[in-house]
């Protein structure tokens, strides 16, 4: 079986380019640079069709960026993402709309993800118009199949994002990206604005929605309770890199990467009491300032000279588990 | 399963509902949003509410000239407001001036927002060079004080109402280039227009059925102050004898003419145009500060 | 042994245009000293309101209404602004979700700290400024010399925040009330903010209220905990009971909602409905309208009944009690 997305060396780079003022201060002697944030750096993934694959990390990792990338809003620097087998870069005019629509986003404030203009109906139905896949007259019915499906109420839809809770935004959002028939959904820190009870709710609809329509997921979360909950293989991410890819038991119950081990132990976890929280030490770098060889070292218990030399590719240490760790070497 | 959620308020309520019963609040707005519709209304109705047509040189007749107000003309009407060098009756001068005023302003503003939003919407999603070029454009416009600006222009274009129009909208596209461009920039960086994006939709759909609409309450706010200015603008360059003709003269041609009798003490004929003026000006202004306030994203509880 | 807090029938409302928004609609709880309590709830459930109740910051359209807090048996409520600010900073704290919100983006760190022990204390700037660098240490910001020199926004946000929570230690106050402090922040940095908490919260003695909706960082460090559902607590309790034997059906819903390894691809409970409307509350039970174990007699308020020791419940059919 092949997979149905793949991201082959991805790579993003932000970089400040300096202007004419800048360079002129350059040329006189002032210590100005260009700063360049490598904010995904060389990344392959692969999902298979139907898989939930959850992508963890904190700040800086670039899950984000990542996320983005595969949704077609970023252009990679570097590498390709494919779709089906094809690059999307490669692909012509109509074959990459058809392919664009087939991928499509979750966003993560209820708030700004949605036109405060527009009406829901509109929200939700302007897209399938636009490109075909409903006709003006089937529209109305479209859209009030589509509301009922993410749990909303048809009735409502004249109505403004406004007047909606925040857990009733982000299913208007849901259905907004459902309305084009996507296959795969990127959902990037989708319940991650919600309250608890809500966050249930959302994430029970994600689950239903998988099995009914049968979708493939890219779950980008900071959380790991959820990710541990609703994926079937995590990826973990440290500044701009995948440090460590599992199927979902391996990782919890057998962590490889020291990283991962630190990640899995400082989080909260509610069958933890009065815990003396041991942390790692150390900030989370800065994205334009990365340390060499292993991003991790600094903060590493385990850390030796290779570490801050060269950097540890990512290598099958088990069949379906990867780890970029040079201890795995042995 | 569907888990239907009813939302907890019950009326279909649009945002400009919500925004005009927040506006009416203030009794500042209220008081500021009646005075200037009662001059628009009678500023329209000019024609028939006024005895006299004082660009009609066949009803002005110079021997009603410079009476005090309350005096009776010599067609057999009362001059409420006393009468200019002229003749004119200013009563009906002053709303007649108010026409054009009114017209010159609100004509000039709207072109010039038609004209300034588009550029800035264009130089906001373009991005690059293209922005910095227009943006430049825009500053070094700025950078020059706008009664100076539109005093080289009309010197250049020539005199007539047309004229005046051009230049006051050359002056003013510039405010509303800058506002647009950054109300587009924070709208561009939104996650509802990475949707748009993500859902495939065309850059042309997405700008003006996305960012464009808003953009529109820092608009609205700019909109109105910056008509009150353009008015203020026309009557300097009236006042200084370059703006429209003495033969349909706006409030600042009356304020200009009455200047030389103010010091033998025939106020009425700078003095009444000149109130005239203010309250216009003041009650677009207070307007204006309603409206910025109300749409102003508020934190809420 | 006097409680460090006790908060007896706080009511604060909000006379809005709209409405009156009861914020905080009755409650009591205890602290002890050097005790850790977890106020638990959801947006709208005015945990945030109670802790700015405590420290006198409610302006208007708000206002405490009627109730008591006392802290040291010194009663808060209508204390004059003069006796309030003597004591915030001093003997009551506070630590806010946005470190920013403590920290003045225009004055380095050494003025701030500086300034937050000279106006309750008459010493040197040069002691001041001593232990201003051994409360960064303690809080464990590595080279804390250079860090006074600094700005805010010169450090990351988990930095930020640390100082944040040294301010608030500066002057060993009675009680800390912590808001959401690490809900912004990354987990391995969640992890080393909890700790610094904890640890400076055993040595001084500080009685801590840490204020979130995160379950597990509560179970992870509170003694006891207090759950509140629209303006109300509905449960209280330690945490080793009111977590693995809950009472009250919100928090058993609340429970239900979060994954845990042992439920791994199982359905979360849904708490069915939305959360109550605050100009609109339903009479007698808040959460009747939501709760499968409602019944006619939930129409009235129900009072609060402790069916075991130490856990304390405002419902009328709570579970344990068999089911």
């Amino acid at each position: 079986m092949n997979p149905i997305l793949e991201t082959r060396a991805v790579t993003k780079r932000f970089s400040k380019s300096l202007d004419f003022a800048a360079k002129l201060a350059r040329r006189m002697g002032a210590n100005v640079s260009e700063e360049t944030v490598h904010a995904v750096d060389g990344v392959d993934l692969a999902v298979m069709p139907g898989e939930v694959v959850g992508l963890v990390g904190e700040s800086g990792c670039g899950k984000s960026t990542l996320g983005r990338m595969v949704a077609g809003i970023l252009p990679p620097t570097e590498g390709s993402v494919m779709f089906e087998g094809a690059d999307i870069a490669a692909m012509d005019r109509a074959e990459a709309r058809k392919a664009a629509l087939e991928i499509q986003m979750i966003f993560q404030d209820p708030f700004a993800s949605l036109n405060p203009r527009m009406r829901v109906d509109q929200i939700i139905g302007e897209a399938p118009l636009f490109h075909g896949i409903a006709s003006r007259a089937e529209l109305p019915d479209y859209v009030d199949d589509i509301m009922r499906r993410t749990g909303l109420d048809p009735s409502l839809k004249r109505r403004y994002p406004h007047q909606f809770s925040g857990g009733q935004r982000q299913r208007i959002g849901i259905a907004r990206a459902l309305a084009v028939k996507p296959r795969f959904l990127v959902c990037d820190e989708a319940i991650a604005a919600l309250d608890v009870s809500i966050q249930a709710q959302v994430i029970n609809l994600f689950v239903d929605l998988r099995e009914e329509l049968d979708l493939t997921y890219l779950f980008i979360s900071h959380d790991l309770s959820v990710v541990e909950h609703i994926s079937d293989r995590v990826v973990i991410m440290y500044l701009g890199r995948v440090v460590e890819s599992a199927p979902i038991a391996d990782i919890f119950d057998a962590p490889n990467h020291p990283y991962t081990v630190a990640l899995l132990n400082e989080a909260p976890r509610l069958d933890q009491r009065r815990r003396a929280f041991e942390p790692v030490k150390g900030e989370i770098p800065s994205p334009l300032d990365p340390p060499t060889g292993c991003h991790f070292h600094p903060r590493c218990p385990h850390a030796h000279a290779r570490c801050s030399a060269e950097r540890p590719a990512l290598r099958e240490i088990a069949p379906g588990r990867l780890s970029a760790c040079h201890l795995n070497d042995g | 399963m569907t888990d239907t959620a009813a939302a907890p308020v019950v009326k279909v309520q649009s945002p400009f509902r919500r925004f005009a019963s927040e506006f009416f609040e203030s009794w500042i707005a209220r008081v500021a949003l009646l005075t200037l519709l009662t001059i628009i209304f009678l500023a329209l109705a000019a024609p028939w509410i006024t005895p006299q047509n004082p660009y009609d040189l066949g009803q002005v007749d110079v021997l009603d000239g410079r009476l005090p107000p309350g005096e009776e003309a010599f067609a057999g009407y009362t001059m409420w407001l006393g009468s200019d060098g002229a003749g004119r009756d200013l009563y009906s001068a002053i709303l007649y001036g108010l026409r054009i005023s009114l017209a010159v302003g609100v004509a000039s503003g709207g072109i010039a927002l038609v004209i300034g939003s588009l550029i800035g919407l264009f130089a906001a999603y373009a991005g690059g060079r293209v922005e910095t070029l227009i943006m430049r454009l825009v500053d070094l416009q700025l950078s020059f004080p706008a009664a100076l600006t539109a005093l080289i222009l009309v010197a250049i274009l020539g005199k007539g109402i047309d004229k005046i129009i051009i230049a006051l909208v050359l002056v003013q596209w510039a405010y509303y280039a800058r506002t647009v461009r950054g109300s587009a920039l924070v709208e561009r960086r939104k996650e509802y227009i990475e949707a748009a994006t993500c859902l495939g939709l065309s850059h042309g759909r997405i700008v003006m059925r996305h960012i464009m609409p808003n953009c529109l309450a820092p608009l609205i706010v700019v909109g109105t102050v910056q008509t009150a200015h353009a008015i203020a603008l026309e009557a300097t360059l009236s006042f200084l004898g370059v703006g429209l003709p003495q033969t349909e003269p706006s409030l600042g041609v009356l304020i200009a003419n009455g200047y030389e009798y103010m010091l033998s003490g025939r106020y009425w004929i700078s003095v009444f145009p000149g109130l005239a003026l203010l309250l216009t000006i003041v009650s677009i202004n207070l307007v204006g500060d309603r409206l910025r306030d109300v749409l102003n994203p508020r934190l809420s509880r | 042994m006097t409680a460090t807090l006790s908060v007896t029938g706080l009511h604060t409302h909000f006379f809005t245009r709209a409405g009156v928004v009861k914020a905080v609609d009755g409650v009591d709880f205890d602290v002890a000293p050097g005790e850790v309590m977890g106020l638990v709830g959801e947006s709208g459930s005015g945990k945030s309101i109670t802790g700015f109740s405590i420290m006198g910051l409610i302006d208007e359209p708000g206002k405490i209404v009627s109730g008591s807090i006392r802290l040291k048996g010194e009663e808060l409520v209508g204390a004059s602004e003069e006796a309030m600010r003597a004591l915030r900073g001093n003997r009551v704290a506070m630590i806010f979700q946005d470190p920013m919100m403590t920290l003045n983006p225009v004055l380095r760190v050494d003025t701030q700290m500086v300034e937050a022990i000279r106006a309750h204390e008459k010493v040197s700037k040069r002691d001041a400024l001593a232990r201003s660098r051994d409360a960064l240490g303690m809080v464990g910001i590595p080279a804390p010399e250079e860090r006074l020199r600094a700005y805010p926004h010169q450090l990351s946000g988990g930095m930020r925040q640390r100082v944040a929570i040294a301010i608030a230690f500066l002057n060993e106050p009675d009680l800390i009330i912590a808001d959401e402090p690490t809900t912004a922040l990354d987990v391995t940095i969640q992890s080393q903010i909890i700790h610094e908490a904890q640890s400076l919260c055993k040595r001084t003695g500080t009685a801590l209220i840490w204020i979130t909706h995160d379950l597990a960082v509560v179970a992870g460090i509170a003694d006891r905990i207090a759950v509140m559902y629209a303006g109300r607590i509905v449960e209280a309790g330690g945490i080793d009971a009111v977590i693995d034997t809950p009472l009250h059906p919100y928090t058993v819903g609340l429970l239900g909602s979060v994954p845990t390894s042992n439920r791994r691809g199982e359905r979360l409970t849904q708490i069915p409905g939305m959360p109550p409307n605050v100009l609109n509350l339903p009479e007698g039970c808040t959460f009747r309208e939501r709760c499968p174990r409602a019944t006619a007699e939930c129409r009235h308020e129900p009072a609060i009944t402790e069916p075991r020791a130490g856990q304390a419940v405002r419902c009328f059919h709570p579970h344990g009690g068999g089911a």
